[in-house]
């Protein structure tokens, strides 16, 4: 009763002694002890997720108490595997674990915020004009009242606004950048739609229907590995995590498994106990390294050397000297090996590869009258002849009726014979070529080691290959090599054929032994030649049970496609890919949206118009934040020596800007000139607006946006960003996107081409002074106060991964699960798709009296997997007169597209009858979709009235949800029976069988909400889901003869492209790091007296977050450092006196970061690592340097787009979103080392010190 | 009058009025605020000096604390036989004024982190600081009070004092009335020291109740029993 009463116990015996007088047993109250058990009492459970950027993707159990979020424990409700397969839980680690820690923590955003002297203007500005458009006009278009708010982006200032005044104003600053510039001035940046699909689309679905620009991410962060759809066609797929457990050899190159695929690494240790062996490939001493059975530590960025190396070792042991049948087999079936590459003629006698035969070269296309330039050849060794194998890409377009169905790779000719292609011309050759090969190995590099060639050459490597002669179409004769025969030679094997650049033993430096590969990647020679022959043993034995594992590290160099094919090849020569237990597993940064194309029309609107706008962000950002006024690396740096520099002239942004018009890639903002107004000023010129639009393009009065970003009407109005933090993340070139984009402080310490006085570009207008802060309004939605929010104009509270209903998948398990609302969203915060559902309604009211029905025109670059992947057989620039601009051939297709502005919100919140009229589908294929917009409009109810009167609602997050699933084979059966059976036209192969069994499931919300359930196999998607075999990428290339989506319609390992060949990559080799020369182009050293180091500048993912979320939680810090942290090797950090602690400063001429070291013997010498995105809002002091706050690790980098990545129109090279596309690189930066002196910590709270300086 | 008013309102009546509120105060917040009932240490936010100027603080004001309360509440007669009220002061002085240098050095010291240290000021409460400054002003004034009894060596006044206070405690009725004739400054500080108890279960000076006495007694082991 009270607690004071109760200890009044003068007269009970209140203390029993015990144990001789070591114990007593007291008598007193208890009650406080409830307070603990309290605790852990909880009202509910609720299963959701964490929508982060993650392949985790863990289904997860929410305790409420009292309404509140309290704590959250894993699921463990998977469903089963199959007998012998470990189950998938426990799945979760320490990061999910902490997340409830934010809902109710300082971080969280409470209320919409917007910066106080943007809201004083507004108020002002609609005082004054009434009309919200009006009103955001008269603030945008005065100089003086934009640097006012411009100039206090993260800065502070943030005041509390209501909902219904903030969408007001998005809404009127949307109106106004639509109507004075164009709706692709309006720019959305959201990741990763597989983890929170719903809440992804909610903003691409409002910026779609109006026109607004999607940008990628994929790509942007450089988790895209171009070497994919290079080789594949495919974006990436991958196997899931349960199949490592079929595994018989996993090498874990370059990913740190369990601290970055920790729900999953639990297979790769239950794996072990079957045998299996496992290697892993780091540079640091990784927590991968210590559950490996061996650890092989290459040199960062040389990964590539050590691939080459290895494959020279399988092509030598297994396919040459002692060939495996399966292999052989394996190769001949699915690669391009026996496909014939003309030689081309060289002045110094020699020859050069070039493009791959086509049916086209020869006399009466081979009898191909469709597409056949698109049909590549092969000797058949049965009738010893040259015939036209099945399964090409010129077989899978246009085929007329009764021909379709040979895009298969049965081995079948096109006639139907069958055929029995030739690998190699080494024993019925014609003729001995000289051909030559480029070499990079001999380049020297500051910091990195190289290999001079002791051949002919320094640059060129010659080998003797084995020819065919052959007559063309035009008779002229031609010198025909097979693929196979180019690997050998690639990979530096001197087989015997006369004189030879190659090796014929492993212990001579030549390119590429392992005794090369040794003096570059530090591996000793003996075990990457033997850790070669285990890999290749294992897959020949088990018929291509290895896999690799691969992580983002590989894949962040300039020349990540060498470090990637590298490996690759490996796979594919031994026929791993495609098989249970084999294969490549890239798990980086893709999370498999699967039931991606019931997504695609709720996300882009494509229930309402088509296409959408998508921008690839690399080449955005390289090109909106003045990234490329900065650009130091030339092309000639990066051309490979076969090549004419001549016809290669420009700098990066030429070739970028080039692309764009060409239709290679996309562009945003697209043209010059507001795409609204385009058709009426076409009508008014009597053409058609195609026409008018080629016309004014052709004479000039028309251009690209790109080609001058600096121009005022070309600028980026409007960026919103959603389940991002673009600024405290993924931003490289941070410091740029500060100055360029926002025009705020920044940390920029270099010179641009201008002040520097270096070549200008050609395609691009140089404007002497850049302009500066280029976004009229930026908008962030989060949950927390991260940096992007920091910067940001308006600011809205999202509800959290616990107050909200969403779908949920990833790459690394079979299945679908749910976010729910375990609460309703705290404070005044609102889910995505209410909050862009509140701004399309503010739109549509908003934009009365100034937007209506209107026309606008879209420009589409030749998207892969659709008839235009086949635009250009060769390179022409109409720009240059090359050839006539032709939409959709020559240069990107203009599509006109009705948009009803005032009916955006009865659009956003219903489904449009685009589907009825044109079907859906994806990649390549398309069904009737009738029957699901029937069931949606049963399930979801019907709008009553207004515009979209009659069509299926889509109201709230479960519409939305319930749209995807009935819309996606993978979660409706009947879907998936039909999507196989479009696909079974093109194949002509019976496919359907793989869907039957699942016909009539139907996966709805509540049954995900019960319990995670598998998904459907559809075509989408390589692989299946299947009671016989785990996920695995290529499962149905291999064993449904499906073709891959590439030129040959098979694992392409040459690629004939021109640019490919000029670049240097159309075969595999090693090329050292580039030099970005941020080091050296510093405008003014600033020295503090302490000794610095230059160090490779390397940023892999993190173990105390999930990128940057989770690295402001408590709970994590607690666990860290609680800080900003860079690790530094024991050596480098005692010759600049560094010690384990002591606040750092890392400088280039991009900016500067302050950290504290970590010094440990994990790091090689030459590195500093920091774990990538640690939020600069939390104990970061100022730099010296910069004299602002440290900065983030994108503070030190920049955008450096490499040309190939460039490539469209060219079947499996060919643009699609977060598909195909330059990306940002990021790991051939270097940054200067040094102990700080002033810790400065910018507050005035009385924490400043000095650090004792270096002795 | 109204000097002789206040006299009694102040030296008679108001130290039942603060003894009220300090027992029945730290009862109600016994019984009603558990979580609250606490030192509310700073010492993880800044432990800079905290060793020196907490021990030095915590030493002199309890030494200070107990020479009061047995000086003030021992009747005279318990140890006229040997010792002289003369030699009482002295001693009293001697040791008060030591212990008290010490609660002042320690106590301006933690008064200093607290206003000027950021982090413990931010984590301050009105109250924390407030009873903090008063504890050190009550001790300056206590260290004065030294000056003045030096002027009269003969224990005289001690002995007033102490009678005032015997006649609270135990009741004797007409406390006020040894008040007259004394110095405003000893009057300033019981008057100070009376406020002090009025405000210490406001505090968290509430520990002062909670010294852990018991790990004198108790035994290694301890079960209790089923509630």
């Amino acid at each position: 009763m009270s607690h004071f009463i109760d200890r009044l116990n003068f007269f009970r015996r209140a203390r029993e002694p015990f144990a001789n007088e070591h114990g007593e047993m007291r008598e007193e109250a208890r009650g406080w002890e409830d307070g603990y058990r309290q605790r852990w009492q909880h009202d509910k459970v609720v299963r959701s997720t964490h929508g982060v950027n993650c392949t985790g993707s863990c289904s997860w159990k929410i305790y409420v108490k009292n309404g509140l979020v309290t704590w959250e424990t894993q699921q463990t409700d998977y469903p089963r595997t199959r007998p012998d397969l470990p189950n998938h839980e426990p799945r979760g680690c320490p990061r999910g674990a902490s997340y409830s820690w934010y809902i109710y923590s300082a971080n969280r955003l409470k209320y919409p915020l917007i910066r106080k002297p943007l809201l004083t203007l507004w108020r002002d500005a609609l005082e004054t004009h009434g009309d919200p458009v009006e009103a955001w006009a008269s603030i945008v278009e005065d100089p003086e009242k934009t640097r006012q708010y411009k100039r206090a982006r993260g800065m502070g200032g943030f005041v509390r606004a209501g909902w219904d005044e903030l969408n007001e104003l998005v809404a009127a600053s949307n109106v106004y950048t639509a109507k004075q510039y164009g709706p692709d001035r309006i720019i959305g940046f959201s990741p990763i739609p597989a983890m929170s699909m719903v809440s992804y689309a909610a903003g691409s679905r409002y910026l779609s229907l109006i026109g607004g620009v999607c940008m990628s991410f994929y790509d942007w962060y450089c988790d895209l590995p171009p070497a994919s759809p290079m080789t594949w066609g495919e974006q990436t797929d991958v196997p899931e995590s349960a199949d490592w457990y079929n595994s018989g050899y996993i090498i874990a190159w370059g990913s740190n498994v369990p601290q970055t695929r920790t729900p999953d690494a639990h297979f790769f240790t239950e794996v072990r106990y079957k045998g299996t062996k496992t290697v892993s490939i780091t540079p640091d001493y990784a927590e991968v390294s210590k559950l490996t059975d061996e650890w092989l530590s290459a040199k960062q960025g040389t990964d590539a050397a050590l691939g080459i190396a290895m494959g020279h070792v399988i092509l030598k042991e297994f396919h040459l000297d002692k060939p495996s049948a399966y292999f052989t087999d394996y190769v001949r079936r699915y690669t391009d090996m026996p496909c014939l590459v003309e030689l081309e003629y060289r002045e110094d006698g020699s020859y050069a590869p070039g493009r791959q035969l086509r049916a086209s070269d020869f006399a009466d296309n081979l009898g191909q009258d469709n597409n056949p330039e698109w049909k590549t050849l092969a000797w058949d060794e049965t009738r010893d002849q040259l015939v036209v194998p099945r399964g090409s890409i010129g077989f899978r377009w246009g085929e007329q009726e009764g021909n379709q169905g040979k895009w298969n790779l049965e081995p079948l000719d096109a006639d139907g014979t069958e055929i029995r292609p030739l690998l190699s011309f080494v024993e019925q050759h014609d003729t001995i070529a000289k051909v030559a090969f480029p070499y990079f190995g001999g380049l020297k590099h500051q910091h990195f080691a190289h290999v001079e060639n002791d051949g002919a050459s320094d640059e060129l490597l010659f080998h003797s290959l084995p020819v065919k002669r052959l007559k063309k179409a035009d008779g002229s004769e031609v010198l025909a090599v097979t693929v196979f025969d180019l690997m050998c030679a690639n990979y530096g094997i001197d087989r015997g054929l006369g004189e030879d650049d190659g090796a014929t033993a492993y212990d001579q430096v030549k390119p590429y032994t392992p005794a090369w590969q040794e003096k570059i990647t530090g591996v000793p020679a003996e075990q990457c030649a033997r850790i070669a022959r285990e890999f290749a043993d294992n897959a020949h034995k088990t018929r291509g049970r290895s896999m690799i594992i691969v992580g983002a590290g590989m894949n962040h160099w300039y020349h990540m496609d060498m470090n990637y094919r590298g490996l690759i090849n490996m796979l594919v020569m031994c026929g791993c890919i495609g098989q249970s237990g084999g294969g490549w597993a890239h798990y980086v940064g893709q999370e498999k949206l699967r039931p991606q194309t019931g997504w695609l029309p709720l996300a882009f609107g494509l229930d309402w118009t088509r296409p959408p706008r998508h921008m690839n962000s690399t080449s955005f950002f390289y090109n909106h934040s003045s990234q490329w006024r900065y650009e130091k690396l030339e092309i000639k740096e990066i051309l490979s020596p076969l090549a004419n520099p001549a016809d290669y002239q420009g700098s990066l942004i030429d070739f970028n800007v080039r692309a764009e018009r060409m239709g290679w890639l996309p562009s945003a903002p697209q043209l010059d000139t507001n795409p609204l107004r385009l058709a009426e000023a076409a009508k008014s010129a009597g053409m058609s607006t195609a026409d008018y639009v080629v016309d004014q393009l052709k004479c000039g009065d028309l251009r690209f946006a790109a080609e001058d970003p600096d121009n005022p009407r070309n600028f980026p109005r409007n960026l919103f960003i959603w389940r991002s933090n673009l600024l405290g993340s993924s931003g490289k070139g941070h410091e740029y996107m500060l100055k360029y984009l926002l025009g705020t402080r920044h940390g920029i310490q270099g010179k641009d081409l201008g002040e520097d006085g270096r070549q200008k570009p050609e395609e691009v207008e140089w404007h002497e002074t850049a302009p500066e802060g280029k976004l009229d309004l930026l908008v962030t939605l989060d949950f927390r106060m991260s940096t992007t929010c920091l910067y940001s104009d308006v600011v809205l509270p999202t509800a959290t991964w616990y107050e909200k209903d969403d779908l949920n998948t990833s790459d690394m398990h079979p299945f679908i699960h749910p976010l729910t609302a375990a609460t309703d969203p705290a404070w005044e915060s609102r889910s995505d798709w209410d909050i862009y559902k509140g701004i399309a309604r503010a739109f549509s009211n908003v934009c009365q009296g100034h937007l209506g029905v209107e026309t606008d025109l879209v420009t589409l670059p030749h998207q892969h997997d659709s008839p235009a992947e086949l635009a250009q057989v060769e390179v022409k620039d109409w720009k240059k007169g090359e050839c006539e601009p032709v939409p959709g051939k020559t240069m990107p297709n203009l599509i006109e597209i009705q948009r009803d502005y005032p009916a955006t919100y009865e659009r956003f919140t219903s489904l449009g009858p685009a589907l009825e009229r044109l079907g859906n589908g994806g990649k390549g294929i398309s069904w009737n979709t009738d029957k699901e917009v029937e069931l949606l409009g049963k399930l979801n109810y019907r709008k009553t009235e207004g515009p979209a009167k009659g069509r299926p609602c889509i109201e709230s997050a479960i519409d939305a949800a319930e749209t995807i699933l009935t819309l996606a084979p993978e979660t409706n059966g009947q879907v998936a029976v039909k999507a196989w059976g479009a696909l079974s036209t093109i194949t002509g192969r019976e496919h359907a069988h793989l869907a039957h069994p699942k016909e009539e499931e139907k996966i709805r919300f509540r049954d995900i909400v019960a319990q995670p359930r598998k998904i459907i196999s559809s075509p989408t998607w390589s692989g299946l889901e299947d009671e016989h075999v785990s996920y695995n990428a290529g499962y149905t290339n291999v064993h449904e003869l499906i073709p891959w989506r590439t030129v040959s319609g098979r694992q392409q390992f040459y690629q004939d492209h021109p640019w490919m060949r000029a670049f240097g990559e159309s075969l595999l080799v090693y090329r050292p790091p580039i030099d970005t020369k941020a080091v050296a182009s510093i405008a003014a050293p600033k020295g503090n007296g302490n000794p610095e180091i230059a160090l490779n500048w390397i940023t892999p993912h993190q173990k105390w977050g999930i990128h940057s979320t989770y690295s402001d939680n408590q709970l994590m810090q607690t666990l860290s450092r609680g800080g900003p942290i860079v690790w530094l090797s024991e050596e480098d950090a005692r010759s600049i006196g560094v010690e384990d602690n002591d606040w750092i400063e890392l400088y280039n001429a991009n900016g500067a970061i302050a950290a504290r070291a970590v010094v440990s013997q994990r790091v090689k010498n030459g590195m500093v690592m920091m774990y990538h995105a640690q939020e600069r809002i939390l104990n970061m002091p100022g730099s010296e340097i910069t004299g602002t706050r440290g900065g983030i690790h994108n503070s030190v980098t920049r955008v450096c787009p490499k040309p190939t990545h460039m490539i469209g129109g060219y079947a499996q090279l060919a643009y699609s979103f977060n598909y195909y596309g330059t990306v940002g690189s990021n790991r051939d930066e270097f940054v200067i080392v040094r102990k700080m002196r002033h810790i400065d910590w910018l507050d005035g709270e009385g924490n400043d010190y000095e650090q004792e300086a270096v002795k | 009058m109204f000097a002789e008013y206040l006299q009694h309102l102040i030296y008679g009546y108001y130290p039942y009025l603060a003894g009220t509120v300090f027992l029945v105060g730290s009862l109600l917040r016994f019984d009603h605020g558990q979580y609250t009932w606490k030192t509310g240490s700073s010492q993880m936010l800044s432990s800079k000096h905290m060793r020196l100027a907490s021990n030095l603080f915590h030493i002199g004001i309890i030494v200070i604390f107990f020479g009061h309360l047995f000086g003030m509440l021992t009747p005279h007669w318990v140890y006229a036989p040997f010792l002289s009220p003369g030699t009482k002061q002295i001693l009293a002085i001697v040791i008060g004024g030591i212990a008290g240098v010490l609660c002042i050095v320690g106590g301006a010291m933690l008064l200093y982190r607290r206003l000027f240290n950021p982090r413990v000021r931010a984590s301050s409460g009105f109250m924390d600081t407030l009873i903090l400054a008063i504890l050190v002003f009550q001790a300056g004034l206590g260290l004065v009070t030294v000056f003045f009894s030096l002027g009269h060596l003969d224990g005289e006044m001690m002995l007033t004092l102490a009678s005032w206070a015997q006649a609270i405690v135990f009741f004797g009725g007409g406390a006020a009335d040894y008040m007259t004739e004394v110095s405003w400054i000893y009057k300033l500080h019981i008057f100070l020291g009376l406020t002090i108890i009025l405000l210490f279960p406001f505090t968290r000076l509430v520990h002062v109740w909670s010294a852990p006495l018991g790990y004198v007694t108790r035994r290694y082991q301890l079960v209790r029993k089923r509630g």
